[in-house]
């Protein structure tokens, strides 16, 4: 009876999962999206503590179990609520490899446990119970959960570095073919291991297991920052399918839905993305951002470049018709959203129109900005997408570039030697004049030059984002 | 070889399972606008924590002197909890913004 009504609480949470997915794919519903699955997972858990028996045995262990939930619980909503906006992102990644982690160790105690099933006379009750088969396919499993698992985590802590910064793009001569030699050695030794059982079958799992961290490592290490995102996704849609993976291990409906479910919208998602950046996957995993590419657009330009003057700055701006404004990562390391809506409503009481034009991929992630300006106040109607604002920028008297470089790099429509060639951009250029803020002339993430920083339209207004637009408001004010 | 076929003979449902769950992954969030990948990710990233289920039952089962099952299957639990809440939590955060500039619109 029990038993059934766990079923039932599985179908539930399975239901809330697809639903709450697909309210989370609308802007309007998109948080009772996220609640209407956290309900569910909620259901689910607390269903599995309580009502889950095997063969007639309930689950022991109640303390351990609740510690575990209530240090993770502690740890997971602190960690949540005190992270800034800008680590969004690298939180995501770090989140998906506890995951990972969480599903490898299921497969480590699984395959132990099998081992010492093996080693008694319990493979003979196994093997008469469900045929010779289901061996065969316990050890297929747990093997993915754990290769799959461990290549999620490992690859999801190499991101998260990279995002905090604490991490550099690392890669040597031949890492594609390591990186495939070392997959071929993971699935050889894995099949091995299924075929074989060798005698000392824990040993070869343990190799498996680090060598499947290893592959994670070398897999995410090449990779641009820039293209983290992507790569967090993909991993995301990783430690689905090993989740996946524990719901075929112990015949759990609600595991291998939201595994699944998870691993197919995260590989969609993940080729979405790619498509904002108007590039193919096996461009971003083989990267494009390469030694070679970054060698040849150093070679080019390096023009001279004028800078503007705080009041200069401001008296163009405040004798403008029209505003836009492009914010990037430059404008959410510095926390200058607030700054920056300040700006943006001294400028309206003048009688000046302001917009902001969003690339979708500004800053770090897919809606990065939107979320950043949302903080501050910053209305919706503001907020002009990348078609809008493309056609607002022949009437814009002044494009004020707020730490975004790759997204208005003319070289994306005009160098096709160029790794972002082909990549959709604002067309700044098309507006009267375009000041641009930066910390420095460093480029920007993808590590090329921009050629619009030396464009005799641009001038340049060097400082920290944050302190500029103060200053800015201050020189406004006065003016 | 004939085993495999009992296998997935004998695991037909969660085959089916798996197949659909395939497609319908890929129909629900076919039309998502991009300002919503980032949630969108974070969202799922939550609900693969489903994971943590297989760690209950995992601790649930151990034996109380199999110290490395006990071991693990504690770790997994925590992890598995963070993965959870944490994802709907910073997913609620994100998502926050967005309906705090719904209503100043």
């Amino acid at each position: 009876m029990e038993f059934n009504i766990l079923s039932l609480i599985y179908l539930l949470a399975s239901i809330t999962f697809i639903v709450g997915l697909k309210m989370l794919s609308h802007p309007t519903s998109a948080r009772k999206g996220n609640a209407v699955a956290a309900a569910g997972m909620t259901l689910a858990i607390f269903g599995t503590i309580f009502l889950y028996n095997e063969e007639g045995d309930p689950l022991g262990n109640y303390g351990w179990i609740f510690a575990g939930l209530a240090v993770g619980s502690v740890v997971g909503t602190l960690a949540a609520r005190r992270v800034k906006m800008t680590a969004m992102p690298e939180m995501v990644s770090l989140f998906n490899g506890m995951g990972g982690a969480c599903a490898a160790l299921i497969s480590i105690v699984e395959f132990d446990h099998l081992m010492h099933l093996l080693d008694g006379s319990g493979v003979v009750i196994l093997m008469l119970a469900d045929g010779p088969g289901a061996l065969l396919g316990l050890v297929i499993i747990i093997l993915l959960g754990l290769i799959i698992g461990s290549v999620s985590f490992a690859g999801s802590m190499v991101a998260w570095g990279k995002l905090n910064g604490s991490l550099r793009d690392f890669s040597f001569r031949g890492q594609q073919a390591f990186n495939i030699g070392l997959l071929f050695l993971i699935v050889g030794l894995a099949v091995y291991l299924v075929v074989a059982l060798p005698a000392n079958a824990l040993l070869f799992f343990y190799v498996i297991f680090a060598l499947s961290i290893l592959y994670g490592l070398f897999f995410v290490f090449p990779i641009g920052g820039a293209d983290m995102p992507v790569v967090i996704s993909l991993l995301n849609s990783f430690t689905g399918v090993a989740a996946a993976c524990g719901g075929f291990l112990y015949d759990n409906k609600v595991m291998l839905t939201g595994g699944i479910l998870v691993g197919a919208a995260g590989t969609l998602l993940t080729i979405l993305m790619c498509k904002a950046m108007n590039r193919s996957l096996t461009n971003v995993l083989i990267g494009a951002f390469g030694g070679n590419t970054a060698t040849a657009a150093a070679g080019q330009s390096q023009g001279s470049y004028k800078e503007i003057s705080l009041s200069d700055a401001a008296v163009v701006m405040s004798y403008a018709n029209k505003v836009m404004i492009v914010p990037g990562y430059g404008l959410a390391v510095a926390q200058a959203q607030h700054a920056c809506h300040e700006l943006e409503k001294l400028l309206t009481a003048k009688g000046v129109e302001v917009g902001y034009a969003i690339h979708p991929v500004a800053g770090r992630m897919p809606g990065h900005m939107n979320v950043l300006l949302a903080e501050a106040d910053v209305s919706y109607e503001k907020l002009l997408e990348m078609e809008q604002a493309n056609e607002e920028f022949p009437t814009t008297d002044v494009v004020l570039i707020l730490g975004a470089n790759d997204v208005v790099n003319p070289a994306a429509k005009s160098d096709p030697a160029s790794p972002i060639y082909g990549m959709p951009i604002l067309d700044v250029e098309l507006a009267k004049h375009v000041i641009v803020n930066k910390r420095s002339m460093k480029p920007g993430y993808a590590g090329i030059e921009n050629d619009l920083f030396f464009r005799p339209k641009t001038s340049m207004l060097f400082g920290d984002a944050k302190k500029v637009l103060q200053d800015l408001i201050t020189e406004v004010k006065n003016s | 070889m004939s085993s495999v076929f009992n296998w997935v003979h004998e695991h037909q449902a969660i085959i089916y399972i798996v197949v659909l769950m395939i497609f319908v992954g890929i129909e629900v969030i076919g039309s998502v606008p991009s300002v919503l990948h980032t949630p969108l990710m974070s969202g799922a990233n939550a609900i693969h924590g489903v994971v943590i289920i297989g760690a209950i039952i995992v601790m649930g089962k151990a034996e109380a002197d199999n110290y490395l099952a006990l071991a693990l299957g504690f770790l997994a639990v925590v992890l598995g909890t963070l993965n959870v809440v944490g994802g709907f939590v910073v997913t609620d955060r994100m998502l926050e913004m967005f309906s705090k500039k719904k209503k100043s619109s």
